[in-house]
């Protein structure tokens, strides 16, 4: 398996990125705005930090660079992506997500630990996860509070695209584990063909017990087992094609 | 072609809660301003542009707040052409 790490101006979390999916084994380059070239079978991968120093909105500018029309293509014929933080906001910003991530209620940026409840098992990244089991990782943001309007809530959860919510350590989606004010305590979104998706904690932060913990290895390991499973290649699932809003 | 000045106005939605505008109507009535109900915060832009009448540019620059100036998703916007158009 192999990934594109893409490196806005202000992207800052490219390398820890890469460092993450080289521990669990996965081949990984970077890949700067302004290329075009993605190839089929790698997981593109937006990290975090400001692109364009989060002028207008957060990720407003990042979704013009020439790279994203790349990565656009490569969801539509089913790759995989995934948006970390300000990977997210791009994402959202894009269209490729539906949402929006505005100011946490705190008015703070948090920067701490979360437990995240993986909510879906219909995509690559959370198939291979235990929803009994909450996954511990950092939250590092400022603009991750989760909005969409109601009728997009309740299509969300009936299509099982709730990626991930802030839970407790023992798995309750309370008011108290919630950060950043996000509706229904969701942490991340998958998109309809449940290739691509965003979400607001740093599994690339969460990569070794040394640093506290190797819970975010996990969702790359899910990666790699469904890869496994499937023999080769790295697309999603052909049964759920295509990758909209 | 004549030059306007177009003054945008993006403010969140009715419905979006506004948590800067809460921390700003709280500090209002700490400041003991009474009355202030509530306040929503926002930005202003001013686009300067060429077109060949104040509807056209007004149209222009609605196109930019759909595709950029504001996220649907979370905004409205309202956008008000300046008086006194100057040739360019």
């Amino acid at each position: 398996m192999r990934a594109a790490v893409v490196v806005f101006p202000g992207t800052w979390s490219d390398r820890d990125c890469l460092h993450a999916l080289e521990t669990v084994g996965i081949e990984s380059r970077r890949v700067w705005h302004r290329e075009r070239q993605i190839e089929s079978d790698e997981l593109v991968v937006l990290p975090g930090g400001f692109s364009y120093g989060d002028y207008l909105r957060c990720g407003a500018i990042a979704r013009f660079s020439p790279v994203m029309e790349a990565v656009r293509r490569h969801a539509e014929a089913g790759g995989l992506v995934i948006g970390i933080c300000n990977g997210f906001q791009v994402l959202c910003e894009a269209g490729m997500l539906p949402g929006a991530l505005m100011r946490n209620d705190s008015l703070r940026f948090r920067c701490q630990e979360v437990h995240l409840q993986a909510a879906s098992a219909g995509s690559p990244f959370t198939s291979g996860l235990d929803p009994a089991r909450p996954l511990r990782m950092p939250i590092s943001h400022g603009e991750g509070n989760y909005y969409a309007d109601p009728e997009t809530l309740e299509r969300l959860e009936r299509e099982e695209r709730i990626a991930f919510r802030y839970v407790d350590a023992s798995g309750r989606a309370t008011a108290r584990a919630n950060p950043n004010g996000s509706l229904r305590n969701i942490a991340g979104v998958l998109s309809a063909g449940g290739n691509v998706l965003g979400m607001m904690p740093h599994p690339e932060r969460a990569c070794e017990t040394l640093l506290g913990g190797d819970d975010g290895n996990a969702i790359w390991r899910s990666l790699l087992a469904r890869r496994a499973a499937r023999g080769s290649g790295l697309t999603a699932d052909p049964a759920r094609p295509g990758a909209s809003r | 072609m004549s030059r306007f000045v177009a003054h945008v106005t993006v403010m969140l939605k009715p419905l979006v809660n506004d948590p800067a505008g809460l921390a700003v109507r709280d500090g209002l009535q700490a400041l003991g301003f009474e009355g202030v109900e509530s306040v929503r915060v926002g930005k202003r832009l001013q686009v300067t542009l060429s077109a060949p009448g104040p509807d056209e540019a007004a149209s222009r620059v609605r196109a930019m707040c759909d595709q950029l100036l504001a996220n649907p998703v979370i905004e409205d916007f309202l956008v008000e052409i300046a008086d006194g158009a100057s040739d360019s």
